[in-house]
This record gives structure tokens, sequence and C-alpha cells, in this order.
């Protein structure tokens, strides 16, 4: 059950200079490419317990239900899967963004778009049985970053997938259907294929919005999918 | 014509960014109890079999310079070489952990157990390796790497087998510098620059 090996050309290369800090945060040297072995093969598991009622509700998690957080109410809902087109159940997702101005809750984050009060920024879930997962949020606003002159980053989410192995494990960020800035962005630019490019941007998704409460936006994942064929650890040409 | 293959392509990886922990290690960040407790905090309880180990060390980008924003995550065996979740597993040994790179210093700390060693497809054994996951601000894609021990019998290790320049098989050995403590520093670029992985 090896993993089909990483299609590097569906990534970024380590080395963009268009996203300054890469320069110095890329690898000269090669990779070295070797088939997964059982480290890779394998990976932690989490249970149902780890989740509380609210983690995956980013509009009341911060306040504990208390206060909603202000800007517009979105539903974040896709699926998980692999590259053989196979829903991976039970996995955790997680996600962080910018509040409604663009603002992060993090310690070194000093742009000064306020914080909002009522929203932390952060949430969890378990895919259930067919892979599927969703989050009540706020959509992000756009936000400046020190990169060239007057660069924004687009209104992105931030989402970290685990899959079971551990070299299935994935951080990628989703952008939003129409937004003027994603043309714009180095980092979004980082993502060479343009058809790879289109798939982190999720469309308005109207039929899953709730009426007088909370458009949608739908977001599907693939992680690397595993080979199975008889010939497994038969290395009989070798 | 031919037929479709019908594979999807793996979503293309994107930057953890500056304010990863957000997500990953909200107490580190700045938001405390919003989860009862931070995802991986530990890789091993109060009683794990085998020897307790702490790895100190520091991701260095092309200047020298320590990354204060890095994220790492670590995936390992117990002491028998069985991972969590197979048969036998030691119950104390989480083998799952996330650390960060000190917002000041830029050092990172991994309390553990010295893992077993696991086989190769083939059969024969790996050395004992606790494996990496590095994602950063600059980072477009996780780097994967190994942690060795330079106090274990790496000559016959399948992987360490297969670095052509014998000189870079250095860069994943960890140096034991005092009881149960060890250091091991990750260059992601230039001289001494880790190997990487794409397993």
């Amino acid at each position: 059950m090896s993993l089909i090996p990483r299609d590097r050309s569906a990534h970024p290369p380590a080395l963009d200079p268009g996203y300054k800090t890469s320069v110095t945060r890329s690898p000269n040297l090669p990779l070295l490419a070797l088939d997964s072995s059982i480290t890779e093969e394998t990976g932690p598991t989490f249970g149902h317990g780890l989740i509380g009622p609210l983690d995956n509700n980013l509009i009341l998690n911060w306040t504990r239900g208390e206060s909603p957080a202000i800007g517009e109410r979105i539903l974040l809902h896709g699926r998980v899967l692999d590259e053989n087109a196979r829903p991976v159940p039970n996995t955790l997702v997680e996600i962080w963004q910018a509040n409604a101005g663009g603002r992060y809750r993090h310690v070194k984050d000093s742009y000064f778009a306020p914080l909002d009060p009522n929203f932390g920024g952060c949430g969890r879930t378990l895919t259930d049985e067919q892979g599927y997962y969703q989050f009540l949020t706020i959509r992000p606003g756009a936000y400046p970053w020190p990169n060239r002159g007057n660069d924004w980053r687009p209104m992105h989410i931030h989402m970290s997938i685990f899959g079971h192995a551990f070299a299935q494990r994935l951080i990628t960020q989703l952008y939003f259907e129409g937004d003027p800035l994603i043309a714009l962005c180095p980092i979004a630019a980082t993502v060479k294929d343009r058809g790879q490019l289109e798939a982190l941007v999720a469309p308005l998704d109207m039929a899953a919005s709730r009426p007088m409460d909370f458009l949608a936006y739908k977001f599907d994942v693939v992680l690397r999918g595993t080979r199975q064929t008889f010939f497994e650890n038969r290395k009989d040409g070798m | 014509m031919t037929q479709p293959l019908n594979r999807l392509r793996e979503t293309a990886s994107q930057t953890g960014g500056p304010y990863v922990h957000i997500g990953c290690i909200p107490s580190f960040a700045g938001l405390a109890g919003i989860y009862p407790e931070d995802l991986g905090l530990r890789a091993i309880g109060d009683n794990p079999k085998g020897e307790v180990i702490e790895i100190t060390g520091s991701v260095l980008d092309g200047t020298g310079m320590a990354l204060r924003d890095a994220m790492i995550e670590s995936w390992q065996p117990d002491a028998a070489g069985v991972f969590p979740g197979q048969p036998g597993a030691d119950p104390e040994v989480n083998g799952f952990c996330r650390f960060a790179a000190d917002g000041e210093t830029g050092e990172f700390r991994l309390r553990t157990v010295k893992p077993g060693a696991v086989p190769w497809p083939d059969g024969r054994m790996q050395a004992p390796h606790i494996a990496l996951w590095i994602v950063a601000r600059g980072i477009n894609i996780g780097l994967q790497t190994r942690i060795y021990f330079d106090d274990e019998d790496n000559g016959a290790d399948p992987l360490l087998g297969r670095i052509e320049h014998r000189e870079r098989v250095e860069t994943l050995i960890a140096k034991r510098t005092g009881p149960g403590a060890y250091r091991f520093d990750i260059r992601l670029q230039g001289p001494g620059e880790t190997v990487f992985l794409d397993m």
C-alpha cells in the first residue's frame, strides 16, 4: 500500500522570487526521492472525543456561543478525497483565518485593522464517512503584507488536512470566487499550473446557503492516494 | 482516443504563513483556551517504555538565521518500533507531536522516547528515526526529513544508504550532547543543507 509518488508539478516550486521569503527558505539541492515506508504510510488518528460542539463554528467558538463575530456569515464545506477519487473519512481538518477586517489574532500581527472581540479565527472538525466537512465562519478580509511595495493578500482561509498517512500531510489556502486580488498575489502565483490554482478558488454555492442566514462556498481537497497492486513488495525485476 | 484515467490531482500546497500557529498551536499564537488543549502537545505520556530523550535545535535559513515562525510535526513508533494504532503499541506513546520554534530565539524542543527500528518495504530494518514535517512562512510545500541518532548503528539503513553524497548523511544525524539530550539543527539552504525527502 505504498503512497503514489507526489506529482511535484501539481505544487509550487520551493523557490519563487516573487514571494520574497522563499528566497532564503528554499533548499538548493534536490529532494531525495524514495518509495514510502511504514514511517510515511502510517499517521496519527484523532477521535471524535477531541472535537468540541463549537469547534467548527468560528462565528461562536471564541465566545463559546455568547456573541457572534462580525462579518459576512458563510458556510465553508466540501469533501476530502484522494487521488483515486475515494473519500477520506474521519480525518482532521483545521482552518485559520483573519477576521472580517483582515486582522489576525496572533501576537505578531500588528496591522491596525482592529481585532473583533468576538472572533478567534481557528476551527477544526473531522470528515464524516463520506469525507465531508463543514465550517461556519465569517468571510475574512484582505490584508497588506510586506513583500513588494504594495502587496495585499486576497481573502483566504488556511487549511490543514491530515489524511491517514504522515506523508499525506497538506497545508493549503483557499480563495474566494471572483476576488480580483487573486491575480495579483505572489503567493497564489507560486502555483504555476493554472488548473491547480483554479482548484484553490472556492465557488459560491447558493444551493448550500441558508436563506436569511448565511451564504456558502464549496471547497474540495485532494490528498495523495495509495497504489494497490498485487505486485507490491515483489521486486522480481530487481 | 484513450480511456480516461479518472484520477484526481493532489490539491496544490500553499505556505502555512507566519500565523500557522493560530490554526495548529493556538495557545502559542495567543488563543489559549479556545480548545481544552492544543493538539499534539506531547509525543509521550508520563510513563512510556524506553529511554526518554529531548531533542533541541533550530531551523536555519540560507543566511544562517534561525526561523522564529517555523512549525514542526514529528511522527515515530514506540521504543519497540511499533506505531500507535498497531497491535501491541505502547499506550504511553502518542507518536505525533507538534512544536514551534521559539518566537524570540528560534529554538525548538521535542521531548519523546528513542524510537525502535522499523522495517523497510523489502524487509530490511531501518535504523531508529523520527520523521519530521516542517512548515513556515516562505516554505511553499512542507519539507519532509528524518532525525537519526549518532549513538545508533546507522550503517545499514536503506534510506541513508541511498544518499549519494556521503558527507550529507551527517545532516540527518542528531548529536548526543548529554544524558538523553540531542542536538538537531535543520539547514534549509546552503552549506550543510539538510537532506529533504520526497517519499
